[in-house]
């Protein structure tokens, strides 16, 4: 909880400076605009914090969520498949390779890292392939799907353009409210549910956890589906969102940021650890840098660099105030152990 | 400084220490002489372990003095008690076992040479060699870790302790894994240590070993010394009577009747490590059945193979005169056996997680709707548990790791206490615990032989091994070499078939 408020009050500040700079922040559509990204984002990042919890990691997200995009876009348009049908068949496929990672990581034994690089690696050539490198779109319909990326709640109980203006500014954004109920399922399953206390106790002591009865290499599977189920859901919104699918780079290194959005948002590499709010704050630290880039003012070119000082320097501290605190605390002693003592030397 | 020559070499003062919620220490008084072997003992969770980590510069005290060869010192640091010549043998094992010993013991310390500074590693060796000699260990110093059994691995956390140049070795529980011939060979290390000028404490709940190593001891209740006894004045009762502040009554007796009705039968079982032996045997309705034998044995290894956490190569196992399989640890709990693993740190607990977590751990399917955990049953259970073995503990929701050793093993039982068992399998279930609590337990296992259960303890405390048992199985290189009834059992017949005699 502690790391929690930390992050929040991280993100405040970040907000906080960048209005003070530049009050066109804190506008309406920019909020939106935001949260909207952070929803796209944040529903990859709660996948990705599955694998790491179990203290492995997924590689292939953004693959993943590039070639689902593309395929969907093109069985939906190209192939005038029934949007009933086409979507099920994506999911279903994303659901398929994550369920291929996890076996082949508990029972062939293959590290999780290799396992799903291979897996960046063959879902980018598989798309580029499928789609023989063609730009994927759903054109200009289709509005009912695209509502999914571009709608807004509940500016869309109005009949169009009778809405107050207040509303049509603050409306949340279709990506984000799905966000909100895929981290609510998530939560649930993490928190509440038997299978979320297997997957944390795993990730602390693998062995323990089998000594416990807890069928583990059942639940590494999960959580490697749990990871590319969002990554594919995340795909078909954000090929909803821009209408636009290039197979060689559509989810290039967003495997990068959903690792991001879990790094910030306080789950532990070393698995065993991770919070499912943390984790949607620590993506919303990561867009509103982004945005925060743009509106300021510097140079697009800086902006990896800037990201990820950022996340070092929000990491790092952390860190540094554990050991500051322990310091000091080892300061006051030796003031009381002098006060108390007869003339003190250290020795040594 | 002359005239503090004589006042020993240690002087621990007043000291007292907290931890979120409780006191752990509280002006606690401790004196060690040069040369001089010193017993502490207490109940579980009394403050033995935090008042050496408080010696061994790990903990900071909030108050107190401590005097070194009559110069006071500040030791804020693992390191800086090294320097003042103390070092520390812990009571969970740390070492990394994917390396060999010479690496483990000299870990950050390497010797080096030449200009690039490079591992000498022909002078790593042969140190090695020298210091394991001090030991009376003879194996290669190229052996990895994780090939020693735990008795060997304490063995290097000792031999570790002594090559950082010790003036005090402190031990917590170095016996507690240890068999009666390992803990002989220790105690005769530790005289010899002693003859060279070393001091060493030491502390133990084998209160018997205390009689025979011990110069002194040091006993503490809930934080406070109780008590210091002399090398005359230390006897069982009068130290069990300062731990617990009034006498106990003495051993559990025998009350559960076992029927001759079989319940768990092992036949021609081969288990991976000892691939040319067969292993058979019955524990019928209501019996307790104590595997003996030497660390190492292959009693470990058994109890795994019986619980599904490796394949045995062949044979049978028996539930109930039906022949079952036993594939991995589910489908042993399905069918009602259950392991209490040896190794808390390692399968028994996770560590980070909470009191609640870990005993609820394997029983969770119970408190389940819809598998969404029902947290109030769970709660209420670990806190019947809790009681139930009387761990000593601030809250169910605090970390297993902030709990003394004894209490997480106490959390162990408990885990899989709660489970209610048709067979039981016991892997030295009473390691590190007071002898009170000890009892307790004792008096659980009795209560669950009366209601049926099969149990099988393995132990390596020969107080146990004789004292808890319907009958005896001994261990020797992988294969059941004896069977001891209650009437045959003696320390000499145990020892005997342990070591392999006919
Ligand atoms: N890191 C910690 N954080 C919080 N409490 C702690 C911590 N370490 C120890 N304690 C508490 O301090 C008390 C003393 O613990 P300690 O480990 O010294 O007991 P002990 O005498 O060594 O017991 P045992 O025989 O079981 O090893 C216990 O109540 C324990 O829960
Ligand atoms: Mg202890």
């Amino acid at each position: 909880m502690k790391r929690i408020a930390g992050i929040a009050v991280l993100l405040v500040v970040v907000m906080l400076i960048t209005t003070l700079i530049d009050t066109t922040f804190i506008k309406g559509y920019n909020i939106m605009n935001i949260m909207r990204w952070s929803g796209l984002f944040g529903i990859l990042s709660l996948g990705e914090a599955f694998p790491i919890m179990t203290g492995g990691i997924d590689l292939s997200v953004g693959s993943i969520a590039g070639l689902v995009g593309a395929l969907s876009a093109n069985l939906i348009r190209m192939r005038e498949m029934p949007i009933a049908l086409a979507l099920p068949i994506c999911l279903a496929l994303s659901v398929l390779m994550g369920f291929l990672h996890g076996l082949l990581v508990t029972k062939i034994r293959m590290q999780p890292f290799v396992v799903t690089l291979c897996g960046l690696f063959i879902y980018r050539g598989m798309a580029r392939f499928l789609m023989q490198d063609v730009t994927q779109g759903y054109g200009n319909a289709f509005l009912g799907l695209k509502f999914l990326a571009h709608g807004k709640v509940p500016l869309a109980f109005w009949p169009a353009g009778h809405a107050p203006k207040f509303i049509a500014t603050w409306s949340l954004p279709m990506p984000f409210i799905i966000l909100v109920l895929v981290g609510i399922i998530l939560a649930v399953f993490l928190n509440r549910m038997v299978y979320g206390r297997y997957i944390l106790a795993l990730g602390r002591n693998e062995q323990a956890a089998r000594f416990s009865g807890i069928n583990t290499n059942r639940m590494t599977i999960v959580a490697y589906m749990i990871s590319s189920t969002c990554a594919g859901l995340a795909g078909i919104l954000f090929s909803l969102d821009l209408n636009t699918v290039q197979p060689s780079t559509a989810g290039n290194m967003y495997e990068l940021y959903a690792i991001a959005g879990c790094v910030v948002g306080g789950v532990s590499l070393k698995g065993g650890e991770g919070n499912i709010l943390g984790v949607i704050i620590g993506t919303a630290i990561v867009r509103v840098l982004y945005n925060a880039i743009n509106i300021l003012g510097i140079a697009t070119t800086l902006e990896f660099a800037v990201v990820g000082l950022v996340i070092l320097v929000g990491v790092g501290a952390d860190e540094v105030i554990k050991s500051f605190t322990a310091r000091r605390r080892i300061a006051e002693v030796r003031g009381v152990q002098a006060k108390g003592g007869v003339g003190t030397s250290t020795a040594a | 400084m002359t005239e503090n020559q004589a006042a020993g070499l240690l002087e621990m003062r007043g000291i007292t220490k907290y931890f979120p919620g409780i006191k752990a220490l509280d002006q606690v008084d401790f004196d060690l002489e040069r040369g001089e072997i010193q017993a502490v003992i207490g109940e579980n969770g009394a403050g033995k372990s935090t008042l050496m980590k408080v010696l061994g510069g790990i903990h900071l005290p909030e108050m107190g003095t401590i005097r070194l060869d009559g110069r006071e010192v500040v030791i804020d640091s693992v390191q800086t008690a090294n320097k003042l010549g103390i070092s520390f043998v812990h009571q969970e094992l740390n070492l990394s076992d994917n390396l060999d010993i010479a690496t483990n013991l000299f870990l950050g310390r390497e010797p080096r040479d030449g200009f690039l500074q490079l591992i000498d590693r022909k002078k790593l060796y042969r140190d090695t060699e020298e210091v394991l000699q001090r030991i009376d260990l003879h194996c290669s110093p190229r052996l990895l870790v994780r090939d020693l059994t735990i008795g060997g691995q304490q063995m290097i956390e000792i031999a570790k302790a002594l090559s950082i140049a010790a003036k005090i070795l402190i031990m917590d529980e170095p016996t507690s894994s240890l068999s009666c011939s390992e803990s002989e060979r220790l105690f005769r290390v530790i005289r010899e240590l002693r003859s060279q000028g070393v001091s060493i404490i030491y502390i133990s709940h084998r209160l018997g070993e205390v009689k025979e190593v011990a110069d002194r001891a040091t006993v503490l209740r809930d934080g406070r010394v109780s008590g210091h006894l002399a090398k005359e004045e230390i006897s069982q009762e009068r130290l069990v009577k300062l731990m617990v502040g009034r006498d106990i009554e003495k051993f559990y007796h025998h009350e559960h009747e076992a029927s001759r009705k079989p319940v768990f039968e092992v036949r021609d079982l081969v288990v991976p490590e000892h691939p040319k032996e067969r292993i058979s045997f019955t524990i019928h309705e209501g019996e307790i059945v104590v595997l003996a034998g030497l660390v190492g044995a292959g009693r470990t290894e058994l109890a795994h193979a019986l619980f599904g956490i490796v394949k045995p190569l062949g044979g049978q196992i028996l539930l109930d005169e039906r022949p079952i399989r036993i594939g991995s640890p589910q489908d042993a709990m399905r069918a009602g056996i259950i392991l209490v693993p040896e190794d808390r740190k390692l399968h028994g607990l996770i560590m980070e997680m909470s009191v609640e977590a870990n005993i609820t751990l394997a029983s969770l399917d119970r408190y389940q709707k819809m598998k969404v955990i029902r947290l109030d049953a769970a709660r209420a259970v670990a806190r019947e548990m809790v009681g139930k073995l009387d761990v000593r503990l601030r809250s169910i929701d605090q970390q297993v790791e902030s709990l003394s050793g004894g209490n997480q093993q106490k959390v162990v039982l408990a885990k899989w206490l709660c489970l209610n068992p048709r067979v039981l399998l016991l892997d030295e279930p009473t390691r590190g615990i007071d002898v009170v609590a000890k009892e307790e337990i004792y008096r659980l296992m009795e209560r669950l032989a009366s209601q049926g259960v099969a149990i099988l303890a393995i132990s390596s405390e020969m107080q146990e091994v004789l004292g808890i048992g319907d009958r005896i199985l001994v261990m020797h290189e992988g294969r059941i070499c004896g069977e001891l009834t209650k009437e045959q059992s003696s320390e000499e017949a145990v020892v005997h078939l342990a070591t392999g005699g006919k």
